[in-house]
């Protein structure tokens, strides 16, 4: 039992451990309306688009997660209002803006005096988080609770049947603009854990691993929530015996659980299949 | 019933009155963006309330585009239509509109009882839970349409005539006082057919009123009180009225 515990006794893998806790509950929980409501593409734009927020955070001596939460929130914006002119397809806007933000970052950075400095972005650094991290990563985690909470029914519905809820006047615009935040927001604690390439993995991975186990969005929140927590604790013995990259680490384990899902999937099914025909015959 | 405290759209009621008609259409036309014709041209009818009408025609006849405008789904391009004396979308939960099953996400993780509750939403409005009454109503259409026995089941599990029950079990959990169906009888079994028929017909009694879009006649003029035959995008009356209903009035 002795290397369970002895992580524990180093102060940064104590505050990782309460980072991915705060991650995989803010990710895992918000991912489900991502996996569902085919948003995959548009979490991993947002991502990447935080980059130059980053940067220009750092060159001016901010904190990096501010750097990040504006540029997020302006990109999901932008994406929002983007695609509701109906000039050009989403997944086309998404395209052209998120690899061009993603170059203003890489050109940012090449303007910096090394590239090494930013790497803890790129790749994520779950042990490097500082107390201040935290708090953000607390008061995150609870904006998206509370939130994904009162309106509930709301995203739900819309997610189901948006032409329904636009009879009965309830705008599923509405409801897509405050997931866009709230994935803004959500994309920002992700990049601290597994930094700005994997975090859409983060959000799509657990997500997908639990749709395929449940059929209530709620136990999918949840089995969501367990499987993305449980991979950042196993993401962080991962590195901190092996001392392998973190944010990859967990990335991993994440997709070795969506494997078992997946199998499990496959296991069940020829199972009702021939149940299916018992009945049937 | 209590009404929302925070409903999702503000309602603009008119003067409620059992004579004003359920829906009113003067000229309407409406023209989907880029298309060259207009899917539906200069149609003026009234339905009165209590009356079960049926628009019939061939596919892009405009039968399923007047419904979604008469639902507020659509932008009309002129003219002028009325649900219970308000303008479309107006009083929203009054009208109940069963779109074609395509509309829906099947694949969402849900379950039949709880999509069929979702049709007490516009009456919670915002920040509002489903309360006991509400789960009352739902099990009661649950028995109705005869799906109580799937209503643990996700609704990705269904055949067509089990989700066409289910959506019309929503539409009716809704309680509204018009039914805006789109075709509610297209390839469903011979069983749903006959509940659905039931329930239609057990509704007008209730003195709903229903206004259904179909381009199966098959039986229609025992189901509906009046046919309205819809070509291309203009209406007209192609049947005797089995009851003489005065009031409803066509012109192209």
């Amino acid at each position: 039992m002795n290397w369970l515990l002895a992580p524990f006794h180093f102060a940064f893998m104590r505050a990782g451990f309460e980072a991915a806790v705060l991650v995989g509950i803010t990710c895992g929980v918000l991912g489900c309306y991502v996996v569902l409501r085919r948003m995959a593409f548009l979490g991993d734009a947002i991502s990447h688009t935080v980059l130059p927020g980053i940067v220009v955070a750092y060159l001016r001596g901010y904190n990096l997660f501010f750097g990040a939460l504006i540029s997020g929130l302006l990109t999901a914006m932008g994406i929002g209002w983007l695609s509701s002119r109906e000039a050009v397809r989403e997944d086309t806007a998404i395209g052209v803006l998120f690899t061009f933000m993603f170059a203003v970052g890489i050109v940012l950075i090449s303007t910096a005096r090394s590239f090494h400095d930013f790497s803890h972005m790129l790749f994520g650094d779950i042990v490097g988080v500082t107390s201040l991290d935290l708090l953000v990563m607390v008061l995150i985690a609870a904006v998206v609770l509370i939130t994904l909470i009162l309106f509930y029914k709301e995203l739900e519905l819309t997610s189901v049947d948006p032409t329904y809820s636009a009879v009965v006047g309830l705008r599923a615009d509405w409801m897509r603009n405050l997931l866009l935040v709230l994935l803004a927001l959500a994309v920002v604690t992700g990049i601290q854990a597994v930094g700005v390439i994997l975090t859409s993995a983060l959000l799509v991975t657990p997500a997908a691993a639990a749709s395929l186990l449940t059929r209530h969005l709620g136990s999918m929140m949840v089995l969501s929530v367990m499987i993305a927590v449980v991979s950042g604790i196993i993401g962080l013995y991962a590195s901190f015996y092996a001392n392998v990259n973190s944010g990859a680490a967990i990335v991993i384990t994440c997709t070795a659980f969506f494997a078992a899902a997946f199998a499990v999937h496959l296991a069940r099914r020829p199972r009702a299949k021939s149940a299916e025909s018992a009945i049937n015959s | 019933m209590k009404s929302a405290r925070f409903p999702y759209a503000r309602h603009r009621h008119g003067t409620p009155s059992p004579t004003t008609p359920a829906l009113e259409c003067l000229n309407v036309t409406v023209r989907y963006p880029g298309a060259d014709a207009p899917a539906v041209r200069n149609v003026s009818l009234t339905v009165p309330q209590g009356s079960r009408v049926a628009l019939v025609g061939s596919n892009g006849a405009g039968k399923s585009t007047l419904l979604k405008a008469a639902a507020s789904l659509l932008p009309l391009t002129s003219g002028t239509i009325r649900v219970h004396g308000s303008p479309a979308g107006g009083c929203c939960h009054r009208v109940a509109y069963l779109a074609q099953r395509g509309d829906l996400d099947w694949r969402f993780p849900m379950t039949v009882r709880r999509l069929v509750l979702t049709g007490r939403f516009v009456h919670l409005g915002w920040l509002a839970w489903p309360r006991k009454e509400d789960h009352a109503i739902v099990e009661r259409v649950l028995d109705l349409l005869q799906i109580r026995n799937l209503a643990e089941r996700r609704i990705g599990e269904l055949s067509g005539g089990q989700q066409q029950r289910v959506l019309l079990a929503r539409a009716m959990a809704q309680e509204a006082d018009t039914l805006l169906l789109d075709e509610p009888m297209t390839a469903v079994d011979a069983s749903t057919r006959q509940v659905v028929r039931d329930v239609l017909r057990s509704l007008a009694q209730a003195g709903k009123t229903i206004i259904a879009a179909t381009h199966d006649t098959h039986e229609i003029e025992f189901e509906f009180d009046k046919v309205i035959h819809l070509t291309a995008g203009t209406a007209d009356d192609l049947s005797s009225d089995r009851q003489p209903i005065s009031a409803i009035s066509e012109s192209v």
